[in-house]
């Protein structure tokens, strides 16, 4: 069947224009399964245009876009049965409580008892205790983990984050990493982009760069590294980054981080 | 993904209704003005008003409820620019659900919140005297144009909810809506404008509805007046669906 053989992200030519700007000049790249693929750009570079096609929100104007073996434009309900998006924004309802958030989206997804499911994802997302409150409440960390946590309902099989951490603190920061791991690790597909260069490092499997509305070097870390020239050996006095002064003072929330 | 439509619509009616019982200042705020105006109208300008009517309350309280619908509506479309702005609209879009439930659980939702005005318009106006003698079927006439004149205005409300890009531009669009019924009908008879206000006044939806209701309330015949209202509500109904629909198709390529 297509749905093994062919990779759950695949991207050929992918061409978007808004008005007279060239969004997208032909983008090319393939997601392995149950990899962690990062779009890596700066802002405006047309990260989002690439995942608001692939997830159906926009259509290109030239170029195939296939998503778990259904073609965006075609096959869009197919698309929207294996996906979920969690955009730039948290998109999340503030006049709900986080648990009604749960039960809306797995009633939209037309899942059987809404209610058990967002409990169990309350628990493993450590929203428990907040679960009756209001999201507008909530702080900007809780509110991304919810955010992850209404994607995973009905286990779809390839997961969009657009910024997952744009605008976090580090801590919630370090928070939405470990969510992200976790979920690659129980078998899901990870498409995210970020403009941060250390996200893309800790986290991807692959990273790509898009600059001009083109994947201009697309690689693992060790690869895109060995396109320099090779390590030279200096001595440098090892300075705490002000992210690890401010963990350390402030208390880091889980251990076991800093592991690449 | 049709089959879909009726529980899908029923699950965001579900959501955004919860939004009104949970903010029930927007229906507050959405009556707050119209009951001032007809307290205002009554108490202070009915005096030196001649209608012709032994009850000023009842000579108004028609062009009162198109008031408040008119200003009730400016909350789909600031709802509707929130969930645009929230990114939950594109959540919902991007998920397998009945695209346009997401439109019509708004409009559905603005018909409940704005029949609750109403009726708290009328129990007020109750309140200050106004009786009426219709029967079941006056009131059933009554309530079917209340419906149709709020679901047309609720999805020309959905047009600057789609396009806006600011909250305050969401819902500025109603102030004009709002003010048409000053020159109509509404407040005084239209015989003593002068020709070319009373000509405009006369020909727009806003007379026709007003006195349509009026005639019902006060059980004499609706004459011309409830043909003339039901196809000004349809005709916007159609013309407002047809653009809306136009407006979110453009926004989702």
């Amino acid at each position: 069947m297509t749905l093994l053989t062919e990779p759950p992200v695949r991207v050929r030519g992918l061409v978007k224009s808004f008005k007279d700007v060239e969004v997208l000049r032909g983008v090319d790249f393939e997601v392995a399964r149950g990899s962690i693929f990062a779009l890596l750009g700066s802002n405006g570079a047309g990260k989002t245009t690439v995942i608001k096609v692939l997830s159906t929100l926009l259509s290109a104007d030239a170029g195939e876009a296939r998503v778990n073996g259904f073609a965006v434009g075609a096959q869009a309900s197919d698309v929207r049965q294996s996906i979920s998006l969690t955009g730039q924004f948290a998109a999340v309802d503030e006049i709900l409580t986080g648990r009604e958030n749960l039960v809306l989206i797995a009633r939209l997804r037309h899942l059987k008892n809404p209610g058990q499911l967002a409990d169990a994802l309350l628990e493993r997302f450590s929203l428990t205790d907040a679960s009756g409150r209001r999201v507008a409440t909530y702080s900007g960390g809780m509110r991304r983990r919810l955010d992850i946590a209404m994607s995973l309902l009905g286990e779809p099989p390839v997961v969009f984050l657009d910024e997952p951490t744009t605008g976090l603190d580090p801590q919630a920061r370090l928070e939405v990493w470990q969510a992200i791991r976790e979920l690659a690790a129980s078998g899901t597909t990870i498409l995210l982009t970020t403009q941060y260069l250390d996200e893309a490092e800790q986290l991807a499997d692959r990273i790509a760069i898009l600059h001009g509305g083109r994947i201009i070097e697309n690689g693992t870390l060790a690869e895109l590294k060995a396109l320099l020239p090779p390590a030279k050996v200096e001595y440098v006095e090892k300075q705490p980054t002000l992210e690890e002064v401010f963990l350390a003072i402030v208390g880091e929330p889980e251990a076991g981080e800093e592991s690449a | 993904m049709t089959n879909h439509f009726f529980g899908d619509t029923a699950v965001l009616l579900g959501r955004s209704l919860r939004h009104i019982s949970r903010s029930l200042d927007t229906i507050i705020t959405t009556t707050l003005t119209p009951i001032a105006m007809m307290l205002l109208f009554v108490y202070v300008l009915g005096g030196a008003i001649n209608t012709g009517t032994d009850s000023y309350v009842a000579y108004l309280l028609p062009g009162i409820m198109v008031i408040t619908i008119a200003s009730g509506i400016a909350y789909t479309a600031f709802r509707l620019f929130l969930d645009l702005q929230g990114g939950i609209f594109e959540r919902f879009h991007s998920m397998p659900i009945a695209r346009s439930s997401v439109l019509w659980a708004h409009v559905v939702t603005s018909l409940v919140a704005n029949l609750i005005s109403v009726i708290v318009v009328v129990l007020v106006a109750v309140l200050m005297g106004f009786r009426t003698s219709a029967g079941l079927l006056a009131w059933l006439a009554v309530l079917g144009i209340v419906v149709i004149l709020t679901l047309a205005l609720t999805w020309l409300a959905v047009i600057p909810g789609l396009t806006a890009k600011s909250a305050d531009g969401a819902s500025a669009f109603a102030y004009p809506l709002i003010f048409l019924p000053f020159i109509s009908s509404a407040f005084v008879p239209t015989a003593t404008m002068p020709t070319p206000v009373r000509i405009f006044a006369e020909n727009q939806p806003v007379t026709s509805i007003v006195n349509a209701i009026r005639a019902l309330f006060a059980g004499q015949p609706v004459g011309a007046d409830l043909p003339i209202a039901l196809a000004w509500c349809v005709g916007i109904l159609v013309l407002a669906y047809v653009l809306a629909m136009l407006t979110y198709r453009r926004k989702l390529s």
